[in-house]
């Protein structure tokens, strides 16, 4: 027996006919609907509060559709032939096709592949662009992160003593533009909402940014994301997203008056709002904010 | 008694040690009575110089540098004779040996040791996350696991255990007797010993071992506890143990193949080390570079990464990168050529598209140089660095993909074995695809802005480096078993083992796709109640997980011992490793093999890949001699 292998008259693996490929490319077909169908399906993400973000979800998306395919063809492969060329009792001495290649196959999945990444990497391009976009009206938040906690202040709005307000909940007004301007002060920690699908940084000694349009109401979780020593898992807060109106409230409790160039008899005139600073002054961190 | 403990080995290392640490107070103490710094004995500053002297003295009393020693005082050199090689005795494995198969025996099963305590680190971290608010260990200890954690796989387990494999098998597999510098090949291992302990033995440091990730950013890393330094350290000497070695992966195979062995009729295996190899001596010098900048900046105060005095912080992590991203590719293409091996051999068929194999392994190694900077598109680093960094880390895709393509098209219409080897290599292929499809999703930058440094980078690392290199890994341990211990493993015990853990692999990495995607950072001790029920699904299936290690780690231990009795080519593979004695004989070949062909022509007629000049051994077609030595 082992003078006879190798020799011409061993047969080898036969061609796979045409109407099983065909047939294992329909099952493909439908295991890669499937697949995306699923894809879709999935609540993969959390709640969208932020223009950006559904720009996002959506490249995921199409990331989803592009690549389940790709998935599913090498599955199906390993797993047809793990099916139909699997050695069978008889077959210990035969060998397989000796294929040592196909120039033509080759080409075509060195050059498919490089056109569908060529084709995402141009869309993430433009997506990378678009959500990077100067916004007109913009307020600029200053973030600052430390061992362990996050503050925010609003340079665009002054407090009673002519400082920024400064807080510890984030809290942002609908469908207005935001930069966010981030600074570290110990560490590098990372400024990362879930919610606007955006993160960034904080790195000490540069000043690092990102953009993003609130566009839903509600409370979302801000975590820093960067490893920052022994409290970084307990370094979260909460970002509110309030009405415009609600945005002034919350101002005028934190002793805003109505102007960024403040004056005195502005501030003196509204017994109110002083009482109110004074009030919030008392708390360290302002639990029930507008809203 | 005496003698014994002049006597190059474990004892004269061992003594040495205590006369390193003396050192350390030698050096340290004048310079700081001399420096007016006060106090003059101070441990933090004492511990840093012992951390590199003691060891430099056990190697010493090792006796890893004695040759050189000689030779560089002029004395009279004892040459090599090789009656140190082959191991008779257990003993052997714990002295300097020159022999590349007992050096090859010694890498692998110490970088399994490490397997195992990495795996069991792992465990723990997984009680603390099994609910949240756990308590089971503090926020610092949990930090420290992590970090130990992953330095440990990644430099004393997948980098180490590939180079264990190749040393046994690739001097066979070239036709060479043994590596080109085996008194390097020496040192090389017995430097990783070195760096395994120093990594553990940070837990006794004071303030706890170190804890800022393997990536240890400054100035996080700066500024921590001493138990930095442990890390700053062990990664030095498992760095120059990693250089050490690639330097003689290239030398071996540039001067050391046989008679008629071109490149391009080299194993895969071969040229996926080579490629290796290129990448290590080109990259580690850059992490080594980084961890003596964050030495200095600690122990010396050079500000490098300190903002406050003109430092830059983001220097460390392009420096860092610049390392670990090629990295990630010298963890990974070792174990392409272990695949190449596997499949060819066991589908019966010629590698589909050999020369494309090796083409796109070089093309990896090139690209992977141009990719740092996309562990970074969060870092604040400027903007218009991510585009360019997108596109090159799309286009390192395409070479890859090449090769999942041709190890398809290699299966297709072959005469597959399925036994344990092969199970481990078509898993690989899919879980392998996995891993590379969440890498070119986050090659999309506006998506990484959302998933970077969440569950989602912890789901793909672990399909890339578990269900890719530890995959090839198990799958080469299984194929060359027979040829390193002379014995067979048990293969139903082997096949249990595969498919334990591939399922309760993908239970335990899948979900984290899911949960980083909905916003949970990675690297935390604790996290927000609304991922409760996958955390909890996730710590049973890594318990399970690291169950199935344990068939692993029986069959291993049995088959060694009191398995069957090994042919010399149970797979009736072609290459050369295949074509001499189960162990190999003490010096490979007894007669010197001439390459005449291809190394994957199964099922070509009359192929022959070495024909052996003279003896008993005439030249015969492997296949057909393959079979004789079976049956």
């Amino acid at each position: 027996m082992a003078e006879t292998h190798g020799a011409q008259s061993t047969p080898h693996r036969p061609a796979v006919p045409r109407y099983i490929i065909l047939r294992l490319l329909a099952i493909g077909i439908v295991a890669a609907a499937i697949g995306i169908v699923l894809g879709f399906l999935i609540p993969w993400f959390p709640p969208a509060a932020a223009k950006q973000a559904h720009t996002i979800d959506t490249l995921y998306y199409v990331l989803i559709v592009a690549t389940v395919p790709i998935f599913v063809l090498v599955v199906s492969v390993v797993l047809f032939s793990a099916w139909r060329f699997r050695m069978r009792p008889g077959e210990e001495r035969l060998d397989g096709a000796p294929i040592h290649g196909n120039t033509q196959l080759e080409v075509i999945w060195t050059a498919l592949p490089s056109a569908l990444i060529a084709a995402l990497v141009v869309y993430a391009a433009i997506v990378l662009h678009d959500i990077g976009v100067k916004q007109p009206g913009e307020m600029t938040i200053n973030v600052t992160g430390q061992q362990f906690e996050w503050t925010f202040s609003y340079p665009a709005y002054h407090d009673a003593q002519n400082k920024p307000i400064v807080t510890t909940v984030l809290y942002l007004p609908i469908n207005r533009p935001v930069v966010f301007e981030i600074h570290a002060v110990d560490v590098i920690h990372t400024f990362f909402v879930p919610a606007f699908r955006l993160q960034e940084d904080a790195v000490p000694g540069i000043t690092t940014s990102f953009r993003a349009t609130p566009d839903r109401l509600g409370s979302y979780p801000i975590v820093c994301n960067q490893l920052c020593g022994y409290g970084h898992s307990t370094m979260r807060t909460t970002l509110k997203i309030i009405s415009a109106s609600a945005f002034q409230n919350f101002l005028a409790t934190h002793g805003y008056s109505g102007a960024s160039t403040q004056t005195a008899s502005l501030h003196r005139s509204s017994g109110a709002a002083t009482a109110a600073v004074a009030d919030v002054a008392n708390r360290p961190n302002p639990k029930e904010g507008p809203q | 008694m005496i003698a014994r403990l002049r006597a190059p080995g474990l004892h004269r290392g061992l003594l040495s040690v205590p006369i390193g640490i003396g050192l350390a107070y030698a050096i340290v103490l004048p310079i700081r009575a001399a420096s007016h710094y006060h106090p003059v004995l101070d441990g933090t500053a004492i511990l840093q110089v012992a951390l590199i002297s003691a060891p430099m003295a056990f190697l010493v009393g090792l006796g890893a540098f004695d040759y050189w020693f000689y030779w560089a005082a002029g004395k009279p050199t004892r040459a090599e004779d090789h009656s140190g090689h082959g191991a008779k005795t257990w003993k052997d494995y714990f002295r300097i040996n020159t022999d590349h198969k007992v050096i090859g025996v010694q890498y692998t099963v110490h970088s399994f040791l490490y397997f195992l305590i990495g795996g069991l680190f792992a465990m723990l971290m997984r009680v603390q996350l099994a609910q949240p608010g756990g308590k089971f260990v503090d926020a610092n200890t949990y930090n420290g696991l992590f970090s130990v954690h992953a330095t440990i796989l990644i430099f004393l387990f997948v980098i180490p255990v590939f180079a264990g494999l190749a040393n046994f098998v690739l001097p066979l597999m070239i036709g060479a007797p043994d590596m080109a510098f085996p008194r390097l090949n020496a040192l090389s291992f017995w430097l990783l010993p070195i760096a395994g302990l120093m990594l553990l033995a940070s837990f006794f440091a004071p303030g706890g071992s170190f804890a800022s990730g393997w990536t240890a950013y400054s100035p996080l890393s700066t500024s921590a506890p001493i138990g930095q330094v442990f890390f700053t350290l062990g990664v030095q000497f498992a760095g120059a143990s990693s250089i050490a070695t690639a330097l003689n992966f290239l030398v071996t195979i540039i001067t050391m193949r046989a008679p008629g062995m071109s490149f391009f009729r080299m194993p895969l295996l071969v040229w996926a080390n080579f490629s290796t190899s290129l990448l290590v001596v080109i990259a580690t010098p850059f992490i080594a570079a980084s961890q003596f900048f964050v030495l200095l900046d600690r122990g010396l105060g050079f500000n490098f990464f300190n903002a406050g005095s003109g430092g830059d912080v983001l220097m460390y992590q392009h420096v860092f990168w610049f390392y670990s991203h090629p990295a990630v590719y010298i963890m990974m293409l070792p174990g392409f050529g272990i695949i190449s091996e596997i499949i060819a051999v066991k589908a019966r068929k010629p590698i589909f598209g050999y020369r494309m194999m090796a083409f796109s392994l070089l093309a990896i190694v090139v690209l992977g140089f141009t990719v740092w900077a996309h562990h970074m598109f969060t870092s604040g680093m400027p903007a218009w660095i991510r585009d360019p960094m997108m596109i090159t880390t799309a286009i390192i895709a395409v070479p890859t993909g090449v090769k999942i393509f041709s190890w398809l098209a290699t299966l297709w219409r072959g005469v597959l074995h399925m036994d344990t080897p092969m199970l481990w290599a078509m898993g690989f292929i899919t879980m392998f695809t996995l891993g590379g499809i969440s890498g070119v999703m986050l090659a999309m930058v506006p998506f990484d802005l959302h998933v970077s440094k969440t569950y989602f980078i912890v789901a793909h690392i672990h399909y890339v480096l578990f269900g890719g290199s530890v995959f090839t890994i198990f799958a080469g341990v299984y194929y060359w078993f027979p040829k390193m211990t002379g014995r067979m493993y048990d293969e139903r015990l082997g096949k249990w083992h595969f498919w334990t853990t591939l399922v309760f692999f993908n239970v335990t990495f899948a979900p984290m796709h899911l949960i980083g995607i909905q916003g949970m950072p990675r690297r935390v001790a604790d996290y927000s109640a609304q991922f409760a029920s996958w955390n909890l699904a996730i710590s049973i299936a890594s318990w399970l997980l690291g169950l199935s290690t344990l068939i692993f780690v029986y069959n291993m231990i049995v088959s060694w011992r009191g398995g069957p009795r090994a042919v010399a080519n149970p797979w009736r593979g072609l290459t050369l490793e295949w074509q001499v004695s189960s162990p190999p004989p003490i010096f490979n070949f007894d007669t010197m093999p001439t390459i005449v062909g291809g190394p994957y022509e199964y099922g070509v007629p009359g192929a022959v890949h070495a024909v052996f000049r003279d003896g008993a051994d005439v030249p015969t077609p492997a296949t057909t001699r393959a079979m004789v030595t079976q049956e």
